[in-house]
């Protein structure tokens, strides 16, 4: 089996895949962490892409914008698990589709 | 070598990211996302970018994995783990993930065929670190500093809304 020399188009399949990854995982899963842990891949595939473009220009935007990224993502953790708590305080389930007070 | 280390890593984040969305216990599912997300930061050692490999496990390994557990450990989750895994609109949600890749394909194989070659090796190159730096300082010096004000209302938010209420009232 012979592969064609990994240059940046293999980079952008691979994030491909672990956007659709994450995006399955997002929109299938009914617990809320297994959803919160999605949306972390989703932006973890972002960051790949914008990596493989900042080595493809050799130029190092693209890593600035990937640690804002993390940070981003960082700090959606931390609120959507604060959330998280309160929410199962109060109603008692993590399932997304247990959640539907404002459904009508 | 380094295209073997690609295909390496590339199965590794893919595995851990199908088996975080396929398993049944949370625990099990944080597990495999730290694999995924070690893979990933491999990715970023191949690409040259050792500074964001360092961030990666520090942040991600190390930072917000601990939290996810964390929080696993602190709700009761074991009804939770004997119910249904997979949400009952899943036909819908298949049917728009299938539109999500069919885009990405034609993006990809639209976009990779126009896309440029890589400019040549620019000489007497300084460190990575030290050019992630300067771009975040100089050029990137306001949006730095509102990622940091950003951080600051997420740690005031999440402290605030993970709080029991009567606590406020005291």
């Amino acid at each position: 089996m012979s592969l064609a020399p990994v240059g940046t188009g293999h980079y952008l399949v691979l994030s491909a895949a672990l956007l659709a990854i994450g995006c399955a995982g997002l929109l299938l899963r009914r617990n809320v962490i297994v959803i919160l842990m999605s949306i972390e891949l989703m932006l973890n595939a972002v960051n790949i892409n914008l990596v493989a473009f900042s080595g493809h220009w050799r130029h190092v935007t693209g890593q600035v914008f990937a640690i804002f990224v993390i940070t981003v993502a960082v700090a959606e953790a931390a609120v959507g698990l604060g959330i998280l708590i309160a929410l199962f305080r109060n109603r008692g389930t993590v399932l997304a589709d247990e959640i539907d007070l404002l459904k009508w | 070598m380094d295209d073997a280390l690609f295909y390496i890593f590339a199965a590794i984040t893919l595995t851990g990211a199908v088996l975080t969305i396929t398993r049944r216990n949370p625990v099990h599912c944080a597990l495999a996302l730290i694999f995924s997300l070690l893979g990933v930061a491999g990715l970023f050692l191949l690409q040259a970018a050792e500074f964001l490999f360092a961030a990666q496990i520090l942040l991600y390994v190390g930072g917000v994995m601990v939290l996810f557990l964390f929080t696993i450990m602190l709700l009761h989750l074991e009804d939770a783990v004997k119910l249904r895994r997979y949400s009952r609109q899943w036909p819908v949600a298949v049917a728009a993930l299938g539109a999500v890749l069919l885009e990405l394909c034609v993006f990809i194989q639209t976009g990779v065929a126009g896309l440029p070659p890589r400019p040549a090796e620019r000489m007497n190159l300084t460190g990575n670190t030290e050019r992630i730096g300067d771009a975040l300082f100089r050029q990137f010096s306001l949006p730095f500093e509102a990622a940091s004000l950003l951080l600051l209302v997420a740690i005031v938010g999440a402290v605030w809304t993970a709080k029991k209420k009567d606590e406020v009232a005291e």
